[in-house]
């Protein structure tokens, strides 16, 4: 792989607080190499305001692993930037070229307001677990684990959709910034196993409706989230999610 | 004040039982007015706080991430171990508590290793009721994989996310108990001080991180379960945000720490591939099973790995360590890499990296998917087809991001690895009910020092972490809080919540106003650089005596000429990662102090002055048969401590995987 330098034109979103007016600034960047992962190459940007005695850009990320789905840019128009199926913390700028001007905004939804520059906040998506994502077990009451025989295809299936890692980039990627990708993926992952069933109904019906509560927007199958996804959490997951919904609510089932 | 460390009387098999039958407990209505703070919600801090909730404890979970589930546990790859049995290959808890025992090369306490084994069972009962979607076999049943260090198979896994699947199990019990009221969440929070009351833990300082406000906290008990400090290094493959600091401030509040010098070096990481690079990746031990590591039998050999024949490569584990083979510990996988590179054989453009190569798995599985097909005599074009098939079901995500960060494909070139700092054994020191030597102040998962000895045996992380969380802490703080249960909560206007919240905003005043001319980042990388070229894989006397006065000298530029833009009000991530610059300072001086102590090696701790004629550790059991826990008396000096490890049951030996 023949690895090479590049000089960069950044236009970044920066906002000091939920209150005030954010706007874009334009900064550039020299000799940023191939190698570099994209969050470094912001490392970079960084380092350089830090030395002029100016203040970084805030941004979220953690393990750049691709796996805590901390980070969440949107890079030119796509949630994570241009590689598929691929966060932004393992993009690297070997997807860029040198002269390239790249716009980076925050994820843009009214149910995650921005904190500060390109974070913000996504305690929705917690609220939303606590709707109903889990299966009621307190420690201690399980039985062999053994004793509960899942077929594979269905353990397999359950766990593509347990996967996802809550990023939020298919709320950002959606023109109604519906969460119902990252809603059904749970949903999917709990119905699918046999230890799920006995909430199954009410867990799907509290879920959606605290969806709705914080402000999201309703699925119009546009397929946005399931492109932009770095998990490729598949759409098949809503298809699941809207029976389990009709499920639900035929059998006389209602939100607690 | 001496050690002790509760282990209970009794032959090692029946002391946790007795200790579960003998122990006090808190009656429910008693439950709901007792105030406990869990401090790092990972797969220790998680399973801790959902536990306690179920229980009826009132509990405040704090992080500094945006919501629980993104805690670093989240990137265990491999597995998980347990004593099933499931595979009928010899397995049990005994075994379990001897591998760990070995692994850890007889530098762990005997009592607390075997209750991890006894536990260990039950974790996975409970993460399946969860919903936990571990791998599974075609009848149904739970799949198993081999790992480092052992000869049997019992580690679960979840593909290369394990550590995912598990810390979403725990979070979403977790989310459960805030839904019901009994957990109180606070993230975007960091823990900036303990707060003492007679001499009990009775609380916290901590700021919030969006306003940067300080807010006080107060609790019956504490829990410490915010991770391991291998940051210390700047490079390692530890998140951005992993820190020491929650578990530096308890420490210099009077916890003494454990080993700190005992650090995992995992041989199977991607190599560093310039400056610019800010953290490492782990590839999942479980790459070893199938992937054979080598390196030319040529020094300095600039071929391509395609162009070296077979009888020209070196497959070095196979040859030192024929027993074990790929599957040795990761310390002496680790230290084995360190040797060919450093003796000139290394590979890639920095020459610090090994081959892992998986071309004969291919060919085996692709030869065994043929033969099920009942195509006997495939052709090469066959074999390989469906040999990559295999390889990319096991392993495909793990190759993938291989990919992502080296622009290679591993399925065509060997990938090239090079080991990386990955895990602390070391932490606070806790007795066996996992309390710190401040009374009411507990510390579990990777933040104590208490399972694994001087090295860790893979998919044994995850194991500590949920066994001290689910099955051990809601046993033990009963114990303690059944004593507690006329103690009200205490306001915090009482005057030692006023006086460390002084102390802590006297000290982020103090680092705002230092306005010098180095970034924060600038220093915590030299700090790293000291830290792996003399506390790293291999460590002598000198170096480390070098390393201890070029840390003291670190800090005063730290505390005279760092640059931290912005306000205190506000988010400030420059401001937050200066605190946990200073903490790691501070504890980089204590690692260094240790391992000039400890003048014997042992699993992950190698002082080149102690090793056998063909270079594997050498232990000393007459002088270093013990833990060594340092008590903080003022900045820079410490008291060293020894707790005696008394190994009853097994017989420690020269650890061999020959």
């Amino acid at each position: 792989m023949e690895h090479y330098n590049m000089n960069l034109t950044l236009k970044v979103w920066r906002q000091q607080n939920a209150q005030s007016q954010g706007a874009f600034e334009t900064y550039s960047v020299k000799e940023i190499s191939s190698e570099m992962s994209f969050l470094e190459m912001f490392d970079v940007l960084n380092e350089q305001l830090i030395h002029e005695g100016k203040e970084p850009i805030t941004f979220d990320h953690d393990c750049r692993e691709g796996i805590c789905g901390a980070c969440s840019m949107h890079i030119n128009g796509q949630a994570h930037g241009p590689w598929h199926e691929t966060t932004t913390c393992q993009l690297h700028m070997r997807a860029f070229k040198d002269g390239d001007t790249i716009v980076v905004e925050p994820w843009r939804a009214a149910a995650f307001p921005v904190i500060k520059d390109l974070m913000v906040d996504r305690t929705a998506f917690d609220r939303i677990i606590q709707a109903g994502g889990y299966i009621s077990v307190n420690t201690g009451n399980a039985q062999d684990a053994n004793n509960l025989p899942i077929a594979k295809d269905k353990a397999d299936e359950s766990f593509a959709a347990a996967t996802c890692i809550g990023c939020g980039a298919c709320v950002a990627s959606c023109k109604n910034a519906s969460a119902s990708l990252f809603l059904s993926a749970k949903v999917a992952h709990l119905a699918l196993l046999p230890q799920g069933d006995a909430e199954r109904k009410t867990r799907v019906l509290n879920m959606v409706e605290q969806m709705d509560k914080e402000g999201f927007g309703a699925c119009t199958n546009t397929g946005a989230c399931e492109a932009e996804c770095p998990k490729g959490i598949s759409i098949m997951n809503i298809r699941r999610l809207n029976a389990e919904y009709i499920r639900a609510g035929l059998s006389g089932s209602i939100a607690k | 004040m001496s050690l002790n460390s509760k282990i209970p009387a009794g032959e090692l098999s029946q002391k946790w039982s007795l200790y579960k039958n003998n122990c006090k407990i808190v009656n429910p209505a008693n439950k709901r007015s007792l105030e406990v703070i869990v401090i790092g919600t990972g797969l220790a801090g998680a399973s801790a706080a959902a536990s306690l909730g179920e229980l009826g404890y009132k509990v405040k979970a704090f992080c500094f991430q945006d919501s629980p589930r993104r805690a670093h546990s989240i990137a265990a790859q491999g597995g998980i171990n347990a004593a099933k049995n499931y595979q009928n290959d010899g397995d049990s808890v005994y075994r379990l508590f001897y591998d760990t025992i070995k692994g850890g090369d007889y530098r762990a306490r005997e009592s607390n290793v075997h209750r991890l084994a006894e536990v260990s069972a039950n974790i996975i009962d409970q993460c399946v009721a969860q919903g936990v979607p571990f791998a599974r076999e075609y009848g149904g049943m739970l799949s198993n994989r081999s790992f480092g260090g052992t000869q049997v198979q019992r580690t679960f896994y979840a593909a290369g996310q394990t550590g995912q699947q598990l810390l979403i199990g725990a979070y979403q019990a977790l989310e459960r108990q805030v839904a019901l009221g009994n957990v109180t969440m606070y993230s975007r929070h960091e823990m900036l001080d303990i707060v003492k009351i007679d001499g009990k833990a009775r609380g916290i300082i901590a700021r919030n991180l969006i306003t940067g406000k300080l807010e006080r906290h107060f609790g019956h008990a504490v829990l410490i379960c915010s991770g391991g400090y291998g940051n210390v290094f700047y490079l390692s493959t530890n998140a951005m945000g992993s820190n020491v600091t929650a578990a530096w401030k308890a420490h210099k509040q009077g916890a003494y720490f454990g080993n700190p010098c005992y650090t995992q070096i995992h041989p199977t990481c991607i190599p560093v591939s310039g400056d610019h690079q800010s953290k490492l990746t782990l590839m999942s031990e479980s790459l070893r099973n199938d992937g054979r590591i080598w390196v030319p039998k040529k020094q300095n050999d600039n071929r391509k790995p395609n162009e070296i024949p077979e009888d020209e490569r070196d497959y070095y584990l196979e040859r030192r360590y024929p027993a074990f083979g790929n599957l040795v510990p990761r310390d002496v996988a680790s230290r084995a890499a360190k040797e060919r590179c450093d003796a000139g054989y290394g590979v890639g453009t920095s020459k610090q990296a090994v081959y892992l190569d998986f071309a004969a798995a291919v060919i085996r599985y692709g030869t065994i998917e043929c033969s099920k097909q009942g195509n006997h005599s495939p052709s090469a074009e066959e074999v390989r087809k469906y040999g990559l098939a295999v390889v990319k079901e096991k392993y495909g995500n793990l190759f993938d991001m291989y990919a992502k960060i080296t622009g290679e494909d591993p399925y065509e070139v060997p990938m090239r690895i090079y080991p990386a700092v990955h895990y602390t054994m070391g932490g606070l020191w806790v007795d066996y009910e996992l309390m710190t030597t401040v009374e009411g102040l507990y510390c579990l998962g990777e933040a104590n020092f208490s399972d694994h000895g001087a090295n860790r045996l893979g998919a044994s992380a995850l194991m500590q972490g949920l066994a001290d969380g689910y099955f051990v802490i809601p046993y033990t703080l009963g114990n303690y809080l059944a004593d507690d249960i006329r103690t009200k909560a205490i306001p915090t206007d009482h005057p030692a919540f006023v006086e460390a919240e002084k102390q802590v905003a006297d000290r982020i005043n103090k680092l705002m106003s230092i306005k010098g001319k180095q970034s924060v980042e600038s220093i915590h990388k030299r700090l790293g650089l000291i830290m792996w070229n003399k506390c790293g894989m291999g460590r002598t006397a000198q170096g480390l005596q070098e390393a201890i006065v070029e840390i003291q000298a670190l800090k005063k530029e730290f505390w005279s000429d760092v640059f931290i833009p912005g306000t205190i009000e506000g988010m400030n991530n420059e401001l937050d990662k200066a605190q946990r610059v200073a903490d790691f300072i501070e504890l980089g001086e204590l690692m260094c102090k240790d391992a000039l102590n400890r003048e014997e090696s042992c699993g992950g701790h190698f002082r080149e002055e102690s090793q056998t004629p063909d270079g594997e550790a050498q232990r000393n059991d007459e002088e270093f048969m013990y833990v060594a826990a340092w008590e903080y008396n003022s900045d820079s000096k410490w008291t060293l401590h020894k707790e005696a490890l008394n190994y009853e049951v097994v017989k420690p030996s020269q650890r061999s995987y020959k």
